[in-house]
């Protein structure tokens, strides 16, 4: 039973890894198309081996720790931004119950019945890498990302735990297993609830760091943000832990809205063709939503400080308020409160 | 066994990192250990099968309160030369009031009983959202609709309170 987990978290973890590092390859590859150029394309086939060959470049470049940095933070920066993004794949249900050799084996690390709020907690303790990291280079310029960084993902936490209140509103549950299992065939939560998809978007983008969100590291103001000081591996860690969590948020965009495992027409199979089955629904899902953002990000251009702050605040938690209210209303009305 | 050693264990390991939270000599260090006292306290709570408390302990303590101080400390840099200094009326004032409190606790902690761990466990369902839910709308929903208009009533405070303070500078 442990063996199984084992296995399984073992399998994730490398699949995570390899996801995150043809991400790299697929970002230069979308830059590339959307600016009408070629990308890489001198190692291997098509550049594919071109993720290997950065992950070498930057194993082979010196570790270096600046003479006023705080020794041990500066190196445990990096190590609990990984830390973070790997952890949220405990929980994601990759599929439906697999049977191997007799055995019942359930494709999900750990079904916790707090599962979405686990996210939450996750996601609001990665800002410590960003922080530490910022802090500890001793950089007025990384000290400035770290800080732009951790208030936008303080402040878009909000709105995106109300959005995530009103799925759980509609599901009854907080177990990603049950949320899924709620979007059985097309009806996916999307469909329901478009405002709060969007809201979720939004917000996922800022909790990532990303374009137009990068405060935390735009090279016109702040040089390089919270790593201006990283080198060497280090720096792979935290733009690495990027991508591994640019992963799972889409894995997670997937479940909430888009029915994770479940596609259109699943009744017909059964067994382990429709656990396969959903496994591959779910990575397509999850790969059109990793281009989706990769698409945001190289059209358009970045927010300025205080239009992001105004975004987060003044619309995207009023929004998410109003829907969840709506939403409540409709299941009140749906369950007969209103009749009495 | 492996249960009480768990539980022995947690409970060592967050008393020495509290007590570290005091030890420090850099306030930076100091809040660092300080949360790394919220995630035992939050392994603690699962022991105790209470996995909502333990998580929204994350979310909101270590996740959101903690984030604000960090940076507070961050953006002030205290080191030993810029310490504030702090007179002998605030010292013998918290001298007083942090003995008061010890005795407050020692009372309180003479009498207690620690035998209710064991029934907590044996209700595995205990902790869990739906109950707590159910309790926190039916027998306990005076104190909480109280505890919320609270809440509600800090935040007002705190944003006219900055607001007045803009007005001021202007």
């Amino acid at each position: 039973m442990i063996l199984e987990k084992l296995i399984l978290a073992t399998i994730i973890f490398g699949i995570s890894l390899f996801i995150a590092m043809y991400a790299t390859y697929l970002e230069r590859k979308v830059a590339a198309w959307l600016q009408d150029r070629v990308g890489p394309d001198r190692a291997g086939p098509y550049g594919l081996l071109q993720p290997l060959a950065d992950g070498a470049k930057m194993f082979l470049k010196e570790d270096f720790i600046p003479t006023n940095a705080d020794k041990w933070l500066f190196i445990m920066g990096p190590g609990i931004a990984m830390f973070t993004a790997l952890m949220t794949s405990a929980i994601i249900p990759w599929g439906t119950d697999l049977v191997l050799f007799g055995r019942t084996i359930a494709l999900q690390v750990a079904d916790f019945n707090i599962g979405i709020l686990y996210i939450m907690g996750v996601l609001s303790i990665g800002v410590y890498g960003i922080m530490i990291g910022g802090w500890a280079s001793n950089n007025k310029y990384s000290l400035f990302g770290a800080i732009r960084a951790s208030s936008q993902m303080i402040s878009y936490e909000l709105a995106m735990g109300i959005t995530v209140i009103t799925i759980v509103m509609m599901t009854g549950s907080l177990s990603l297993r049950d949320i899924t299992n709620a979007q059985h065939g097309m009806n996916w939560n999307v469909f329901y609830q478009p405002l709060a998809f969007i809201v979720f978007l939004i917000c996922s983008l800022a909790e990532l760091n990303r374009a137009p969100f990068d405060m935390a590291e735009c090279e016109s103001e702040l040089i390089g943000g919270y790593h201006t000081e990283y080198g060497s591996m280090k720096l792979g860690f935290y733009l690495f832990a990027e991508y591994i969590s640019m992963f799972i948020s889409s894995a997670i965009i997937s479940i909430l809205f888009f029915g994770g495992y479940n596609f259109p027409g699943m009744d017909a199979f059964s067994g382990n063709v429709l656990a396969i089955l959903g496994v591959a629904a779910l990575f397509m899902k999850i790969v059109f939503f990793i281009f989706v953002i990769m698409w945001i990000r190289w059209t358009l251009p970045r927010f300025r400080y205080d239009q992001l702050m105004h975004l987060g605040w003044k619309s995207l938690i009023p929004i998410s308020l109003i829907n969840m209210l709506i939403t409540g209303l409709v299941i009140a009305f749906k369950n007969g409160w209103f009749n009495s | 066994m492996s249960i009480d050693l768990i539980i022995y264990l947690l409970g060592g390991l967050t008393i020495g990192s509290a007590l570290m939270v005091i030890i420090s000599k850099h306030p930076v260090r100091s809040v660092l250990y300080l949360i790394l006292t919220f995630f035992l306290i939050s392994a603690n709570y699962i022991m105790l099968n209470a996995q909502f408390v333990a998580i929204v302990n994350i979310i909101v303590y270590a996740g959101a309160i903690m984030v604000l101080f960090l940076f507070v400390l961050m953006l002030l840099n205290l080191s030993k030369e810029n310490e504030p200094k702090t007179s002998l009326l605030v010292k013998v004032s918290a001298l007083i009031s942090g003995s008061l409190l010890l005795l407050v606790l020692l009372a309180v902690f003479k009498d207690a009983s620690f035998l209710s761990i064991e029934n907590e466990v044996s209700n595995p369902n205990h902790g869990l959202v739906q109950n707590l839910g159910k309790l926190l709308f039916t027998k306990y929903v005076l104190p909480f609709e109280v505890s919320s208009i609270l809440f509600i009533a800090a935040m007002v405070g705190a944003v006219l309170l900055a607001k007045r303070d803009k007005n001021i500078i202007e």
